[in-house]
């Protein structure tokens, strides 16, 4: 029998305070009944002899000082999960949303997870390929890395991540593989993409979707990834699934963190945002990754528009100090009218070197990558120059790769939402671009793979830029 | 027994109340788990403590207990090869008990209790001895012959002294002291917060040799020395310090993974067993010692780790090695501080940090030092201490950068523009410094010759000149210049590039020893020569960069260690090459 309590003495937006209450404990769930009978819930954030400090998951409208009732319930927050989760839409707290039944659970288990030992972790190095070029060509994604997609509003940050998800797989392989989706603080049109693309695409059989949509409860967002990755963990190191984690967007979390740590009158770090913000969000990216001795895995992709499009932005900043590299979304390219509008040269898979090469992807892979990046480089440093010097200023070197640039960018970056590119077909690609540059340029690519993938020139029609090499 | 009872809980941070014998920085068991904790603000009957595990369900009235002793370490053979977390509690172990996911309330030894070690004794009954006296050694591994000694604060006669194996616990010496006998084991404790005594601090005057050009050449530290490396995320900070991990050339380096990545610290498992020491042949992690407390691990641990790891590491200097400590990244030490201070509600300084914070890294990094050791035989030893710093946004003038550049001598500037150039390590050369360089003249005079150092001023001096060059080719365009300033800005991108830039996932690239360096260095700079000479009798700048020479100039970071041969060759052959190049225009 649990003690229930009529003695709230303060609500201050998200946060409770609750007196006389006797052995309550730290991070302890609370469940308040409202005079209506509807159930909210609320976790510890701190109790001081006889006063607990809750924070309410679903805000403390309608809630009455005097008439509401206060229960705590012994125990931390829980999910129950189980295999049947999958095809399911709940909240961002995990409650049924989808007017399917309750989840029978098959187990318990706190939401707040235990920190994998590093000892236990196992070093991710199996290739995901994406079918897109961009990051599978040059930030090559393997299984239980945690990447990123730093985006700006208006970006089709959505867009990508919907195509990741249908297309991710581990080639040559028959495995088990689930995508776990949560969203938190999005548009309904934007979750409604997702969820109706997966069940035009018959993956949503193999997907867990949390919703907690932008007029939802701010403060439930900070369960949302928590309950995320405890499914994930259930599927990847319980029932041995490959587990793709989408996370969008993680700035709406943040705010939310915020706006605790505010009603708290917690002294705030950088622009207002609490001090345990690298901590905390590092309590949600450690959760990715592969552990010796279980089958499974868990990636992570993350999403988070950045505010201003600024990248120091304590959101991205401390985001980029956890993952394993960043995509980049750039503004430019989408207005050019290019998909993906990948900003290729912030990018980074710090894992890439692990999943590539022979046996993994080509023989060619780690050269192609090096090339094509230097070459991409070195061509928006001509367009840079070109527009301050004039292209009349630009030698024919320089030319080949302005017009590289552009080539690039038309053929390599962009593709089609429903363009699925195999590896080969990227590298290829890479290839033809490379044709593009005169043979004494390509000094990161080895000898014997020119001769093996480099095109061979035609003598019909040489193309304009060719001329001008001459 | 009496027991004080906790007040409040927040977060990592619990208050009592009534705790017997309360003292500052002694470590207490919280609640029915017996959570540990550190007593780190004493306030009347209130005792504010932070705890080392995750918090979740203590309640007030939960009982508190002091163990009367501070944060300690244990101190023996089987440190070598092991990883720790933030408390020293053994990672291997704690998967072995619980799995792969940390559990809280493990309470398992540091140092193993089974296993024996051979001690050979090297004080025999009779001898006086006193504080930091080598009593005998342990072979721990190939590379570390373990020396036992008397600990600070322990005088007297030897008794009796035995040789055979044992565990760290069984007496090994016995010594009549003035408080009467007292038992010494292969293992000592040692509080962490405490920095551990020697005789007498001395100036470095041996650079540390990193096997990484940009600092050997340019940037050196000294061992004994300090420095720090500061960098936006994905500069490059944890490859460099993995990089020193592996070739440094200490004797002993101890690694503080301190609130970054898992996979970071799996990598390192993965590769230290495989990969051999340049200098002896000798896997590398029969030098290492791992302290593993990654962000998602509990946040007062992380404040902790660091102590954890400088302590060790100030061990074995006292045995007379060369240690070096690597902590990524101090700025996770600093922000557990503030979140700690945050919840004791302190005055909260500059950016939220404690008013403390100065003083704290400068305590640190103090522990770094040449000294002479306690103890006999006399013995030197040298403790380098070198750690990254994660600025927000990459923004220098924020509050653990400014207070770590007060302090230490080296700063390696890490750049994102140059990152994201792949130009890595992405070092700045124009804002980095070593306050050592003067203070190692002498040793590069005479072990490796003036050469080395006129090289290095040279290369310093063209990357200067290119600094000031890019200026005017960005108003004028490179046509514009002359032949030899077009020389000097491709002598200074041949530096760049193929001496500076250096991977560290390449077999070859990764490790260079000083002989290849000046090697390399001095085949670009002989060439800057050649070339000027040759502009001077009026050979065509586009001739002299088209030289074939130049292609091989740019693959040498790709000949194998030992080939000195091989650089003499590419030398008689550039000179060739110039004078090929002059014949032609006296022919033509
Ligand atoms: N010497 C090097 N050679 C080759 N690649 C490098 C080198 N240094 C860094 N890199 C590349 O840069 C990436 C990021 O480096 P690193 O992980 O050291 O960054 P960091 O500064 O520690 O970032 P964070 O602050 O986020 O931990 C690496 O994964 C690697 O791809
Ligand atoms: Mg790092």
């Amino acid at each position: 029998m649990q003690k229930e309590y009529l003695t709230i003495a303060e609500v201050a937006g998200p946060i409770m305070v609750v007196e006389a209450v006797r052995d309550v404990g730290y991070a302890e769930l609370v469940e308040i009944e409202l005079p209506n009978g509807e159930i909210r819930r609320g976790q510890v954030l701190e109790v001081d002899r006889d006063k607990a400090v809750v924070q309410l998951f679903e805000g403390a409208s309608g809630l009455n000082l005097y008439k509401s009732r206060v229960r705590f319930l012994g125990r931390v927050m829980e999910l129950g999960v189980s295999s049947d989760m999958l095809g399911r839409v709940f909240s961002g707290a995990g409650r049924p949303r989808d007017g399917g039944p309750e989840i029978i659970p098959e187990k318990r288990v706190s939401v707040l997870g235990e920190p994998i030992n590093p000892y236990s972790r196992d070093y991710p190095s199996e290739f995901i390929q994406t079918g897109i070029s961009v990051i599978d060509g040059l930030n090559t994604l393997v299984r239980g890395q945690k990447l990123p997609i730093f985006s700006g509003a208006g970006l089709p940050h959505h867009r990508i991540a919907a195509q990741i998800a249908r297309q991710a797989k581990v080639l040559g392989k028959e495995e088990q593989f689930a995508i776990v989706f949560g969203a938190m603080g999005i548009t309904f049109e934007e979750a409604d993409f997702f969820v109706t693309d997966l069940r035009n695409t018959g993956a949503l059989e193999r997907a867990v979707l949390f919703i907690n949509l932008a007029d939802e409860p701010v403060v439930e967002r900070i369960l949302t990834p928590r309950v995320v990755l405890t499914t994930a963990e259930f599927l990847a190191f319980e029932k041995d699934m490959h587990v793709l984690v989408i996370l969008i967007d993680m700035t709406n979390y943040a705010e939310a963190l915020r706006e605790v740590s505010a009603a708290r009158k917690e002294v705030p770090g950088r622009r207002g945002y609490p001090g345990y913000l690298y901590t905390d969000l590092a309590s949600i990216y450690e959760r990715a990754g592969r552990i010796k001795g279980k089958k499974g895995s868990i990636t992570q992709f993350p999403i988070l528009t950045m505010p201003q499009d600024d990248k120091t932005h304590p959101i991205p900043d401390l985001t980029g100090y956890i993952t394993e590299g960043q995509l980049f979304l750039s503004r430019e390219l989408h207005r050019k009218g290019i998909y993906p509008p990948f900003d290729v040269l912030p990018c980074l898979s710090r894992l890439k070197d692990k999943g590539i090469g022979e046996g993994k992807t080509r023989e060619d892979h780690a050269g192609v990558l090096n090339q094509l990046y230097s070459a991409y480089a070195r061509g928006l440093d001509v367009r840079e120059m070109a527009e301050i010097l004039g292209e009349a200023a630009l030698s024919k070197l320089d030319r080949i790769y302005l017009e590289f640039a552009e080539e690039f960018e038309q053929r390599f970056i962009q593709q089609g939402e429903y363009e699925d590119r195999p590896i080969e077909q990227t590298l290829d690609i890479g290839w033809e671009l490379l044709a593009l540059l005169p043979r004494s340029e390509l000094k990161r690519v080895k000898e014997e793979h020119i001769e093996k993938y480099l095109p061979k020139k035609e003598a019909p029609a040489p193309p304009r830029w060719a001329r001008l090499a001459r | 027994m009496k027991q004080g009872v906790i007040a409040k809980v927040s977060g990592p941070l619990v208050v009592a109340e009534g705790v017997p014998d309360a003292k500052m920085f002694d470590v207490v068991r919280v609640g029915h788990e017996k959570l540990i904790g550190e007593i780190i603000e004493l306030e009347g009957d209130l005792a504010s403590i932070q705890i080392y595990e995750e918090t979740a369900g203590l309640k007030p009235g939960d009982p508190v207990e002091s163990t009367g002793a501070p944060l300690s370490v244990e101190l023996g053979p089987g440190l070598i090869a092991a990883i720790y977390d933030g408390i020293q509690r053994p990672l291997e172990l704690i998967q072995t008990q619980w799995g792969p996911f940390i559990r809280r309330g493990a309470e398992l030894p540091a140092l193993d209790r089974q296993r024996r070690w051979h001690f050979k004794p090297a004080v025999k009954r009779g001898d006086l001895v006193s504080p930091g006296d080598i009593i005998g050694t342990v072979q721990e591994t190939p590379l570390v012959e373990h020396r036992i000694m008397v600990p600070p604060g322990l005088a007297g006669t030897v008794e009796e002294i035995k040789e055979g194996e044992f565990t760290v616990t069984e007496p090994v010496c016995l010594v009549r002291t003035a408080e009467g006998l007292r038992e010494l084991t292969l293992m000592q404790r040692w509080p962490v917060r405490k920095a551990r005594p020697y005789r007498e601090k001395l100036a470095p005057k041996e650079p540390l040799s990193t096997g990484q050009r940009v600092i050997d050449a340019l940037f050196p530290i000294a061992k004994g020395g300090t420095a720090c490396v500061p960098g936006p995320f994905g500069s490059g900070k944890t490859v460099i310090q993995h990089q020193l991990l592996k070739w440094a050339d200490a004797e002993i380096v101890v690694f503080v993974g301190c609130g970054e990545r898992g996979n970071e610290m799996t990598d390192v498992l993965i590769e230290l067993p495989e990969l051999e020491d340049p200098r002896t042949g000798e896997k590398l992690l029969k030098r290492s010692v791992l302290i593993a407390n990654t962000s998602n691990m509990p946040v007062a641990a992380r404040e902790a780790s660091v102590y954890t790891g400088i302590t060790i590491a100030e061990y074995f200097r006292d045995m007379g090695y060369s240690v070096a400590l690597l902590a990524d990244s101090t700025s996770r030490w600093a922000e557990a501080m503030r979140e700690i201070s945050g919840r004791l509600e302190e005055m909260p300084g500059e950016e939220g940090y404690p008013a403390y914070l100065g003083s704290r890294i400068a305590d640190f990094y103090a522990r770094a030092g040449r000294v002479i050791c306690l103890g006999r035989p006399e013995r030197e030893g040298a403790l380098s201490v070198i750690g990254s710093v994660s600025p927000p946004g990459g923004d220098l003038s924020e509050p653990v950068t400014q207070n770590t550049l007060r302090v230490v001598k080296v700063f390696w500037s890490l750049e994102d523009k140059l990152a994201n150039r792949r130009h890595f390590p992405a070092i700045n050369w124009l804002t980095s410094y070593s306050l050592y360089a003067e203070a190692l003249e002498p040793y590069y005079l005479e072990r490796v010759g003036r050469e080395w150092l006129d090289l290095r001023r040279e290369a310093m001096r063209l990357l200067q000149v290119e600094a000031e060059l890019e200026e005017i080719v960005r108003l004028v365009g490179v046509e514009a210049l002359s032949p030899s300033d077009r020389l000097a800005l491709e002598t200074a991108r041949s530096i760049r590039e193929d001496f500076l830039m250096q991977s560290a996932f390449d077999e070859v690239d990764a490790y260079t020893s000083l002989e290849k360096q000046l090697r390399m260095l001095k085949l670009i700079i002989r060439f800057h020569e050649l070339g000027r000479e040759a502009i001077a009798r009026g050979a065509p700048i586009e001739q002299i960069l088209e030289l074939p020479i130049r292609e091989a100039i740019a693959q040498a970071k790709f000949i194998p260690e030992g080939q000195s041969e091989r650089f003499a060759q590419l030398e008689r052959e550039m000179e060739g090459q110039f004078e090929e190049l002059s014949k032609e225009r006296v022919a033509g």
